[in-house]
């Protein structure tokens, strides 16, 4: 309360005063809600970069000590300074576990689209604010029991992100944690979709017809669905593994195992496959997850900045659509290897080959969006812009993988670590920033410092780029992802070998490279330079029709009714150079 | 701002807020609980002669009465709903009464079940069939138990929003009934898989 009292002006006229609890904590404001995910999800974002310089310290420098933080790691994970395995193996499960579940997902959808959704479509807030708030408050559990797991005996879970069994079966207790902690991870996010998918079809303005949405809340709307339907699977696979470790059966284990020259108890005839079609049934679509909202934030960023209407907006609208669709059918392009038969694989290839055109039909709409516009290049396009080139080579270097054939050589190297990173740290995560940019303003009514965004975008950039360009070469000679020690040990790697310290080099100063934005979003919160409801002279709602920061509990002054679609930019008869949704159509 | 179709139909989609919200919940109870029965089958047509040990072991006249007791408690929530949009309280009190009490009696029947399962040494552990028996009748018995605190709620506590808000609280009812119907047709498909082939 006495936080409120010292600052009088952030209370608001039209609303009873709230307690402290009920305003920011225990908070039903799915703004409030979007920016608590958003802090979260940006702390775990940091928390799971870190884990990865420790293990790029291993890999650059096998077998020595870490300088400065060696000793804080504890005699269990590295005596004397130097990384054990065991420990190289939890970084490695947790790193994966954390960027997707508790740190991306949570930063798309949690905060973008929590807070921008309901904005976007015209409405007070989301159609269930209480459950909005439960999905918050079962996620951070979640996140918690992650982050604690490290606590353990034998440590977090070190069976990699997908926990294949046997392995993952037989593992220390830190697996049983990250099972738990995962089915806490799923109910948000299953109430979460629920939330999102009722919000955008029930709660639309007056005359917002479903091709009148801005593309970010398609894309939203369609990775609600994802989650919604793909999620499940992963919570039935997560209760048959805690049964396998907990009540000893046999869903994951195969007849006669033996593991330490014991064989393993209960009854056998289970199927390790089973795990692997369950998990990527989910985590295929947990791609599209990944990359949709992204998507989305990159179409609004450069329909704002071109000062024209997107290039093929049906077209956007429709091959989102269609990736939603076709991307429960291609879950077992991650199964190549497992012996599953050719016929399978033969059908799993085509569909991945199908599920590409429209990902390039999205990518050649927002590339030929920038054909003849007047572009600004602002903080955000900066980002957006880098997204495409970004995306496009994380897209590209997927076909390989997606054939059989060349599959079998690449598979579980460096090459698919290279790939599927450039989707989504240069891809994804630089839609976020774009998106952090590009909405900070509506959040608090003031821009973020253009210098020093522009510092923090050409330096990720680069470093970025240095960290994951040469995992392709590598992948390439065949140096396996899992190796503790980098491949130091293999003939066949010591040609690449030398890339290891570049690498790492490139990640210890992309670390540095995010010092200016995290000084710049604190910083800009107070001191950035105020500006008005509108300052990228934007045609969507949420910037036209609320205003900055929007109204606690109701967003908009007065219900705004739609009368266009989302991107009228330099209308022939518009002098102001751009049509709000929201403007009353003129006479005649 | 009041947040709009919480009790009201949205015109063009012909739907209340939570009735979208509980049919999409609904979805994705489905490919839970598809996820499962895939397994199932798949571990049945892979896993060979000692797959099926325990089956023999299942109650089945017991599985019988309580496929019936659910059913019968499909028609009571039913009742309790209709007789609500009657505006006959008591009515609605006696149906959903006894949809509690039929939950209750299918848990009981499901506990004897069980402790015989364990008296004779039946574990989860004692065979794959008996593995994915434990985990489908448990999970399936969780989401009972979570249906009778909801209808438990508006049987009890709940009930005061009728007289405060009366469609609303008849859209709780239905919603909850929606529930329940999956339920119980979740069982109907545990009965036959599980104990009859």
């Amino acid at each position: 309360m006495s936080v409120l009292e010292q600052h009088p002006e952030e209370a608001h006229h039209e609303h009873p005063r709230e307690s402290f609890w009920r305003r920011y904590v225990f908070s039903i404001d799915h703004k409030v809600i979007g920016i608590q995910y958003a802090f979260t999800a940006l702390f775990f974002l940091l928390f799971g970069f870190t884990l990865m310089l420790l293990m790029r310290w291993q890999l650059a420098y096998p077998g020595r000590p870490l300088p400065l933080i060696g000793g804080l790691l504890g005699a269990a994970n590295a005596p004397g300074g130097i990384m054990l395995p065991e420990f190289y193996n939890q970084l490695g499960a947790m790193h994966g576990t954390i960027m997707v579940f508790l740190a991306i997902v949570p930063l798309a959808v949690g905060a973008f689209g929590n807070y921008v959704v309901p904005l976007q479509i015209g409405a007070p807030d989301m159609a269930f604010p209480k459950l909005n708030m439960t999905s918050y408050w079962v996620y951070l559990p979640g996140g918690l029991i992650m982050l604690t797991s490290f606590l353990l005996p034998g440590g977090a879970a070190n069976s990699g992100w997908t926990s294949y069994p046997p392995l993952s079966v037989t593992a220390t207790i830190g697996q049983t944690a990250w099972l738990i902690g995962m089915v806490f991870l799923i109910t948000s996010s299953l109430l979460g979709s629920v939330n999102f998918i009722v919000t955008i079809i029930q709660l639309r303005a007056k005359g917002l017809t479903f091709m009148r949405l801005p593309f970010f809340v398609w894309s939203q709307l369609v990775t609600a669905f994802l989650l919604l339907l793909a999620f499940p699977p992963l919570e039935a696979a997560g209760v048959l593994q805690l049964m396998d470790r907990l009540a000893d059966t046999s869903f994951f284990m195969p007849s006669g195992l033996v593991v330490a020259g014991e064989v393993v108890r209960g009854a056998g005839g289970g199927s390790p496959l089973l795990w692997q079609h369950l998990f990527w049934f989910l985590a295929h679509p947990e791609v599209y997850v990944l990359i949709l909202p992204a998507m989305g934030i990159v179409a609004e960023v450069i329909a704002n900045n071109i000062r024209k209407p997107l290039w093929g907006y049906k077209a956007l609208v429709y091959s989102v659509i269609g990736i939603g669709f076709m991307s429960f059918v291609v879950w077992a392009h991650h199964m190549f290897l497992t012996g599953m038969g050719t016929t399978i694989s033969a059908f799993f290839q085509f569909t991945t080959l199908v599920i590409s055109i429209p990902s390039v039909v999205i990518l050649t709409a927002l590339l030929l969006s920038l054909w003849g516009g007047s572009i600004r290049f602002t903080t955000p396009m900066h980002f957006a812009l880098a997204f495409l080139p970004m995306f496009a080579i994380g897209g590209l270097t997927g076909l390989p993988l997606g054939l059989a054939p060349t599959d079998i050589h690449l598979h579980d190297t460096y090459y698919v670590i290279g790939h599927f990173h450039y989707v989504v740290a240069p891809g994804t995560i630089f839609a976020m920033f774009a998106g952090i940019y590009y909405w900070f303003p509506k959040i608090t009514g003031r821009k973020m410092n253009d210098v020093l965004g522009k510092i923090h975008f050409w330096l990720s950039f680069v470093f970025i780029n240095g960290i994951f360009a040469p995992m392709f070469l590598q992948g390439l000679a065949g140096v396996s992802r899992r190796l503790y020690d980098g491949g130091e040990q293999y003939a066949h790697a010591q040609p690449v070998l030398h890339w290891n310290q570049f690498m790492s080099y490139a990640a210890f100063l992309l670390f540095a490279a995010q010092l200016p934005f995290l000084f710049n979003l604190f910083w800009s919160i107070r001191k950035g330079e105020k500006v008005g409801d509108n300052p990228w002279e934007a045609t969507t709602l949420e910037w036209a029709a609320a205003p900055s920061p929007p109204v606690a509990h109701g967003n908009f002054h007065e219900v705004p009714v739609v009368h266009r679609g989302p991107y009228e930019y330099s209308p022939p008869n518009d002098p102001d150079g751009f049509t709000p949704q929201h403007a009353a159509p003129q006479a005649g | 701002m009041q947040i709009p179709y919480t009790v009201a139909e949205r015109p063009d989609t012909g739907l209340y807020n939570a009735k979208l919200g509980i049919w999409l919940f609904l979805a994705s109870e489905v490919m839970l609980f598809g996820a499962l029965f895939s397994s199932y089958i798949l571990l049945r047509t892979g896993g060979g002669e000692g797959f099926l040990l325990g089956q023999d072991e299942l109650n089945v006249p017991l599985a019988f009465v309580n496929t019936l007791v659910l059913i019968f408690s499909s028609v009571t929530i039913v009742m309790s709903w209709a007789s609500l949009r009657l505006g006959d309280f008591a009515k609605y009190r006696l149906w959903m009464g006894m949809t509690i009490l039929c939950a209750l009696a299918f848990m009981g029947i499901k506990a004897v079940e069980y402790g015989a399962k364990f008296e004779h040494h039946l574990y989860p552990s004692t065979s794959n069939f008996l593995a994915i028996y434990f985990t489908l009748t448990g999970l399936h018995a969780l989401h009972v138990v979570g249906g009778l605190i909801v209808n438990g709620y508006l049987w009890g506590p709940g009930a005061k929003m009728f007289a405060s808000d009366p469609q609303r609280f008849i859209n709780r009812v239905e919603t909850a009934g929606l529930y329940w119907h999956f339920v119980d047709l979740v069982w109907i498909f545990l009965f036959p898989s599980l104990y009859l082939l």
